[in-house]
C-alpha cells in the first residue's frame, strides 16, 4: 500500500474513533458547565452502554435496535440514580472531594459490572454486516459509518436542544450563573439531573457504537473516559464544536502515530500531544484567554 | 511546639514496639506498606493539602525511583544507596523541568496534565521492554543492607521503611511550621496575594512539586528494594488516583491525616479480601460514604465524632440529674 493511502486509512478510522472522544467529551463538558464537577465515572456510562447491550442483545436474545434502545435507557437510569444519591445529597462539597466521589462511584459500577458480566471481553455483533467499503483506496467498515452516521445526529440535536429548546435554554442560563437561573425561577437541581441524563445517554451511545468495532469488557471505560476528558479539555470544557474537533484532533493523530510511529506508544502520543497543547494554550484549544477574578 | 514533639514522640515509640506487638508474620508486611504509602501520601499532601495544586500523575515519580533503583542494582550491579540517591535527585530534576510548564496551569487543566504525565511514564514503562522487562516486570533486586545487616525479612524491613517514613513526617511538620509553609498556604488561599506580599509562587511551587517527588522516588527504591520485584501495574492512573484518596480521606493539611489515610487505604483491600469479588464494589462504596460524611477527611471526623458522643452522653446525665 502506498504511503498517501495509507495515510488516508489511519485518517479513517482515527476520525471514527475520534467521534466515539468526542461525543464522551460532551458528556463531561454538560455535567461540567451544569455543576462544575469533572464526572470521573463519565467512561463509565460508555462501558454500561457497551454492556448492557451486549447483555439485552446477546443473553435476553433481544433484536439489536431494541437492545440498543433498552441499553441506552438502563444506563440512563443509572446515571439518573448516580446523581440522586450521591450528587445531590452534597449541598458544600469542595470540588476535589466531588472528584473523589465521581472516582468511587466509577469504581462501584465498574465493580458491579463484573460481578454482573464477568471479567471476559464481550463482542456486539455490527450494526450492518462487515463487508469492507473502498474509500479511494483505503477501506472503511459499514460500523464506521454507523458511528460517524450516529455522531452527527447526536451532535444535530444536541445543538438544537441547547439552541432552541426552552430546557436547553435554561441549562445555558444554569451553566452561566446558577444563582442568576435560580432567581428567574428555573429550577436547578432539575437542571444538573437533566445533565446527568443527557451525558449519561450520550455515553452509552458512544459505547453502544464502539463495541462492534474495539470490543467490550468491564474495564473499557477508564481509558475511554480519559480519552473524552482528554478531548473535553482540548475543546476548553465547552459543549460546542471545541470538543468535537478536539476528540476528531486527538482520534486522528492517535491513529496516525500508532501507524506511523508506534502501536504501543499509540496513547502515549494522544497524551503528549495534549501536554503540548495545555502547555502552549493553558486554555484549551478553543477558548479564549480569561482574566481570573482575585 | 512542645506539644507537636509529643505526638511525635507517641508515633515513634509505637512504631517500635509494633513488632512485639504483632510477633511478625503477615500483618508485619500489610505495615511496611503503610510505611511506603505514608511517605507518598505525605509527599503529595505537601503539594496538595498545602500548596493546594493536584497531581494525578504522583505514581509516576514512585515507579520512576523504584525501576531507576532496581534496573542500576539488579542490571548493573550498582550498590544500591548510591542508587536510591542518583535515582532520587534523578527523579527531583526531572519534576523539576516539567513542573514549570505543568503548574503554570490550574484546576482541571493542571489535573488533565499531570495525569497525562502520569500515563506516559506508564506506557514507557510497558514499552520498553528491554530496559524495563516491559509487563512482565523486573525481577532480581537485590536487598538493602547495612555492612552485614541485611534487610530481608519483614521486621527488618518494617524497622528501616519506617525510619524513612518518620524522617518524612518530621521534615515536613518542620517544613509547614516555617516560613515556606506559611507561603504555601498563603498561595492555596490566592496565588495573587501570596505574590503581592513577596512569595516568588512560581518557583515555590515548582520547588514543592521537585520535593514531593524527591520523597516519592525514595519511597519508590524503598518499595523497589522490599518486594524485589517491580512491575507496571503498581505505577498506572489507579495508583495515582489512590494517592490523592489517601490524602483527602485523611484530611488535606494533615501530615499525621495522611498517615491515617495511607493506614486505612491500605488495610481496607486486605480486610475486603474476605468479600472476594464483592471487594471492589465494597471499596468504592466505602469512599463514597467517607467523602459524603467526613469532608474534612478522619483527622478532622473522628475527633468531631467522638465529641458529638461526648455532647449526647452529657445530656443524657443532665437528665438523670
Amino acid at each position: 500500500m502506498e504511503l498517501t493511502q495509507q495515510i488516508l486509512q489511519y485518517l479513517l478510522s482515527g476520525l471514527s474513533t475520534g467521534a466515539i472522544y468526542a461525543l464522551i467529551g460532551f458528556g463531561f463538558a454538560i455535567i461540567y458547565n451544569a455543576t462544575s464537577i469533572i464526572n470521573f465515572a463519565q467512561g463509565e456510562f460508555v462501558m454500561l452502554g457497551g454492556m448492557l447491550s451486549y447483555f439485552f442483545s446477546s443473553v435476553l436474545k433481544l433484536p439489536l435496535p431494541a437492545a440498543v434502545v433498552a441499553a441506552v435507557l438502563a444506563a440512563t437510569a443509572g446515571g439518573v440514580v448516580f446523581e440522586r444519591l450521591a450528587i445531590r445529597p452534597l449541598k458544600n462539597a469542595t470540588p476535589l472531594s466531588l472528584v473523589i466521589i465521581t472516582i468511587g462511584g466509577s469504581i462501584l459500577i465498574r465493580g458491579l459490572a463484573m460481578l454482573a458480566w464477568g471479567k471476559d471481553t464481550h463482542a456486539l455483533p455490527p450494526f450492518s454486516g462487515s463487508e469492507p467499503i473502498e474509500v479511494a483506496g483505503a477501506t472503511i467498515l459499514p460500523q464506521n459509518l454507523w458511528i460517524f452516521g450516529i455522531t452527527v445526529v447526536i451532535i444535530v440535536v444536541n445543538k438544537l436542544f441547547f439552541n432552541y429548546s426552552i430546557t436547553g435554554k435554561a441549562m445555558r442560563a444554569c451553566a452561566s450563573n446558577r444563582r442568576a437561573a435560580g432567581l428567574v425561577g428555573i429550577d436547578v437541581r432539575r437542571m444538573v439531573l437533566f445533565s446527568f441524563v443527557i451525558s449519561s445517554a450520550m455515553g452509552s451511545m458512544a459505547g453502544i457504537i464502539i463495541a462492534p468495532l474495539t470490543m467490550t469488557a468491564y474495564d473499557v471505560g477508564i481509558m475511554l473516559g480519559l480519552k473524552g476528558f482528554c478531548a473535553a479539555i482540548i475543546g476548553g470544557l465547552s459543549s460546542g464544536f471545541g470538543t468535537v474537533l478536539g476528540g476528531l484532533l486527538l482520534g486522528v493523530l492517535e491513529s496516525l502515530g500508532a501507524g506511523l510511529i508506534s502501536s504501543g506508544y499509540k496513547d502515549a502520543i494522544a497524551f503528549i500531544i495534549l501536554l503540548l497543547i495545555l502547555f502552549i494554550r493553558p486554555q484549551g484549544l478553543f477558548r479564549k484567554a480569561e482574566t481570573e477574578r482575585v | 511546639m512542645k506539644r507537636a514533639f509529643v505526638h511525635f514522640l507517641i508515633l515513634a515509640v509505637l512504631v517500635l514496639i509494633a513488632p512485639f506487638l504483632f510477633k511478625g508474620g503477615y500483618l508485619m508486611n500489610v505495615l511496611v506498606f503503610v510505611g511506603i504509602n505514608t511517605m507518598l501520601a505525605v509527599a503529595l499532601n505537601l503539594l496538595l493539602g498545602f500548596a493546594g495544586q493536584i497531581s494525578l500523575g504522583h505514581a509516576a515519580f514512585f515507579g520512576l525511583g523504584a525501576y531507576s533503583s532496581g534496573i542500576m542494582t539488579a542490571t548493573f550491579g550498582i550498590n544500591p544507596w548510591p542508587a536510591m540517591v542518583f535515582s532520587a535527585v534523578a527523579v527531583m530534576v526531572l519534576a523539576f523541568a516539567v513542573g514549570f510548564p505543568i503548574l503554570k496551569l490550574k484546576g482541571h487543566y493542571l489535573a488533565m496534565a499531570t495525569l497525562g504525565m502520569g500515563i506516559i511514564v506508564y506506557i514507557v514503562f510497558n514499552e520498553a521492554v528491554a530496559l524495563t522487562g516491559g509487563p512482565s516486570g523486573l525481577s532480581g533486586i537485590p536487598s538493602l543492607a547495612l555492612g552485614k545487616l541485611v534487610f530481608d525479612n519483614d521486621v527488618k524491613n518494617f524497622y528501616l521503611i519506617w525510619a524513612f517514613t518518620l524522617t518524612t513526617v518530621l521534615l515536613s511538620l518542620n517544613l509547614v511550621n516555617s516560613r515556606v509553609g506559611r507561603a504555601l498556604r498563603a498561595i492555596h488561599d490566592s496565588e495573587v496575594a501570596a505574590r503581592v506580599m513577596g512569595v516568588n509562587a512560581r518557583l515555590l511551587k515548582v520547588q514543592i512539586f521537585a520535593l514531593s517527588a524527591f520523597i516519592s522516588a525514595i519511597a519508590g527504591s524503598l518499595y523497589a528494594h522490599t518486594m524485589a520485584f517491580v512491575s507496571p501495574a503498581s505505577f498506572g492512573f489507579n495508583f495515582s488516583v489512590e494517592l490523592v484518596t489517601m490524602v483527602i480521606i485523611g484530611g488535606l493539611g494533615s501530615i499525621y491525616g495522611s498517615l491515617l489515610g495511607a493506614a486505612l487505604l491500605t488495610f481496607l483491600p486486605e480486610m475486603l479480601r474476605a468479600f472476594q469479588d464483592y471487594d471492589i464494589v465494597i471499596y468504592g462504596l466505602i469512599l463514597i460514604l467517607m467523602t459524603m460524611f467526613m469532608p474534612g477527611g478522619l483527622v478532622r471526623g473522628i475527633p468531631a465524632m467522638i465529641g458529638s458522643l461526648r455532647v449526647r452522653r452529657g445530656k443524657e446525665g443532665e437528665e438523670r440529674a
